[in-house]
């Protein structure tokens, strides 16, 4: 099906010890989490200690890994085939969680208390988006660090661009580097006062602007956030820039997924290339819900026309439908091939899996395995 | 057939949501569309910066200025608007302070960057003021529009983003923006607004429809209709999916089938068709049960039909003329 694209190698890649962390990005509604349990899954089996970090899974495939306390910790998924040495342990990203437990293991007691107490550290900690790629930067590297798995295996979140995780470390350095929170510091730190000097009535405008515009009391609220978090935020920058330079080393395999759709290959072919651009290690597409026909011999014109002869003749009515019905399958096939191999044409050396479509969702580690399965069998 | 009066008479902001790839945008395009139908003028307004109404509409990337992308069935005009946080800022600062100057010196410290990407809930406070905006603009303030529907943020994060506004009215406790965001709140808990959720007949999209409707409707939003994307018609009779749900067609029967139509053939074909069917049973049975679940949710449900050969211009009119004729416009 994947026209001239190289197959993905996915076992060799699941089995390699090398392969330390990999990442599932594309965008919403393509099949990202049900890939990353499926490959999670796969590489257990297969002997490795792996560990499933999961952002948004649906409920029932939750529920079928045990993911049904939001403890914010890896739990053993039960059911997993243990014969070659493996196991498996997944989580649900729980960011409220995962950012007090940053503060809580950064700040002194009463510092942490005040943070944790000030109201915009309350919506940028628990509903504010954005906070959630942050969080899931923050995880990654803490369950690294934490060296109890050989493997990790990352789901995205959904956001406006699935690659907001990768941004989340600069733009957070471009925060803490920022003059405006130096002018928030109010002179607290060096350079502050030298800002103010530069600016002279300038800034006194701007404050009386930015009171203006935020009301005395949200600045104020502000600023003590911004003190507050200081001492402790740089701390929280370095380790993201770890995680981020972690990523790029060739432990990490990010695979994009995809359904062959206009709109998802599309969004597959920006973030190919915008992990090029950031020199990421890129394994490979993962194609979700390809369609197939056991009879693709039988072309859609040829069935369409042996459904009319039928319907001329008046006979055999459940074959003319059966022959509609494949038409229209052939159809998709057909549709589903060119969109890749314009997909492939662009980018032809990324290389391909695809999972056949499946009638229904999965939603147990059975259904996992025949994902895993069709993920691992050459295209 | 005389057409029904429209179900959402009164209403000035329709904001479109549903699940990553159920087709919203599409489906707020559509929308626009056939609202703009009696010669309407009709502002179809994108926040998530992915450029999806300029691909729909075939027309290049939309800078932050209204353009008029398509012409209504009925003489109507549908203008589409990207918004951008960080150009709204601006002109919110330059509209409500006059702080042409001073909103350049915010650039440079930074304070640009940090409202609109640090405190990313600024930014929604931000994208959901300049749709205040345009529903509430003002004489001599620029276009004025009949109606405005929002190409939202996905059902995960809807709620978070319509419901921004209450959280800066708990920051805020004085202050322009408080007011300000106690305004957006009101419009948005208005009859005048209109939250529909686009779903697929699939387990997943379901179920985030009734946990958005859920979550709306909790926190005081009104929720519109349930528009039911990429809908497949059988293509099997019923009593032919119970004969292939059940095991019992006549393999002899569909081989001598194939034969009558000059269909070269043998068992593995005959095989491939009836996998092909049972795949298709299955999925009409688990449609049936999705769309019951849908269905229980009680509101509006309008069926757009799969378009096999994709999303053009051509093909939003169609949509548009359905959603018309169920009532939508």
């Amino acid at each position: 099906m994947s026209g001239r694209a190289p197959a993905l190698a996915v076992d060799p890649m699941l089995r390699d010890p090398a392969t330390r962390i990999v990442v599932c990005c594309g965008s919403g509604g393509v099949g990202k989490t049900t890939t990353a349990a499926a490959l999670a899954l796969r590489a257990a089996e297969q002997g490795r200690q792996v560990v499933v970090l999961t952002i948004d899974p649906a409920r029932r495939l939750a529920a079928s890994m045990g993911l049904v306390e939001l403890d914010n910790t890896p739990r053993e998924v039960a059911g997993v085939d243990e014969a070659a040495g493996g196991r498996l342990d997944a989580m649900m990203l729980d960011m409220k969680r995962t950012f007090d437990e940053v503060v809580l293991a950064h700040a002194s007691p009463e510092r942490a208390r005040a943070i944790l107490a000030n109201p915009f550290y309350q919506s940028l900690s628990s509903s504010f988006s954005g906070t959630q790629e942050y969080m899931a930067m923050e995880k990654l590297g803490q369950l690294r660090a934490e060296d109890r798995w050989d493997l990790i295996v990352v789901d995205t979140p959904p956001s406006r661009s699935a690659l907001d995780f990768l941004d989340a470390p600069a733009r957070l350095g471009s925060f803490l580097d920022g003059r405006f929170i130096r002018v928030l510091l109010g002179g607290a730190r060096g350079g502050g006062r030298a800002y103010l000097k530069v600016l002279g009535a300038g800034f006194a405008a701007m404050t009386g602007a930015l009171t203006k515009i935020l009301g005395a009391q949200v600045l104020k609220d502000m600023r003590t956030f911004v003190v507050a978090l200081d001492t402790m935020f740089g701390g929280f920058r370095e380790r993201a820039d770890a995680t981020y330079q972690l990523l790029k080393t060739s432990g990490t395999a990010f695979l994009v997924v995809a359904a062959p759709e206009r709109d998802a290959l599309r969004e597959a072919a920006y973030f190919v290339e915008r992990l090029a651009a950031e020199q990421m290690p890129l394994a490979g597409l993962v194609l979700n819900r390809v369609h197939v026909s056991g009879a693709g011999s039988l072309s859609a014109e040829r069935a369409l026309a042996g459904a009319e002869t039928l319907d001329e003749a008046d006979d055999h009515p459940l074959t003319a439908d059966l022959l509609r019905l494949h038409a229209d399958r052939m159809r998709l096939v057909k549709r589903e091939q060119r969109l890749l191999a314009r997909f492939t044409a662009a980018h032809p050396r990324v290389a391909v899996a695809d999972v056949p479509a499946q009638p229904g969702d999965v939603h147990d580690l059975h259904g996992l395995r025949v994902v895993g399965a069709a993920l691992a069998e050459p295209a | 057939m005389a057409r029904r009066d429209p179900d959402w008479d009164g209403v000035r902001l329709h904001v479109v949501t549903g699940k990553g790839g159920t087709g919203k945008t599409t489906v707020a395009a559509g929308l626009a569309l056939a609202l703009a139908g009696d010669g309407s003028r009709v502002l179809l307004v994108e926040v998530e910066g992915r450029q999806g109404i300029a691909q729909l509409f075939d027309v290049p990337p939309l800078p932050y200025e209204e353009r008029k992308v398509a012409v209504g069935p009925g003489g109507g005009e549908v203008y589409a608007l990207a918004v951008d946080a960080e150009a709204a800022l601006l002109e919110y600062l330059d509209m409500f302070y006059r702080l042409g100057r001073a909103g350049r010196g915010l650039r440079r410290l930074g304070a640009i960057d940090f409202a609109t990407t640090i405190a990313p809930g600024m930014r929604d406070v931000l994208l959901t003021g300049k749709l205040y905006e345009a529903v509430r603009r003002k004489p001599g303030r620029g276009r004025r529009y009949d109606t405005v529907v929002l190409d939202a943020p996905p059902t995960g994060r809807i709620g978070r983003f319509l419901g921004v506004n209450a959280e800066v009215v708990g920051l805020a406790r004085v202050g322009p923006i408080r007011s300000q965001a106690q305004s957006i709140m009101k419009l948005l808990e208005s009859p005048q607004t209109a939250v529909h959720v686009v779903s697929l007949l699939e387990e997943m999209p379901v179920q985030e429809t009734c946990d958005a409707v859920a979550e709306l409707s909790r926190a005081g939003l009104a929720v519109g209709a349930v528009v039911v994307n990429t809908v497949r018609e059988p293509l099997l009779r019923a009593r032919e999916l119970t004969a292939v749900r059940k095991g019992l067609v006549d393999r002899g029967e569909v081989a001598a089938g194939l034969k009558a139509a000059g269909v070269r053939s043998g068992e593995a074909v005959v095989d491939a068709l009836l996998a092909e069917a049972a795949e298709h049973a299955e999925r009409v049975a688990l449609e049936k049960t999705q769309r019951k679940t849908l269905a229980a949710l009680g509101r509006p449900m309008y069926q757009l039909p799969l378009l096999p050969d994709g999303i053009d211009l051509g093909a939003l009119y169609l949509l548009a003329e359905r959603l018309c004729q169920q009532g939508a416009a």
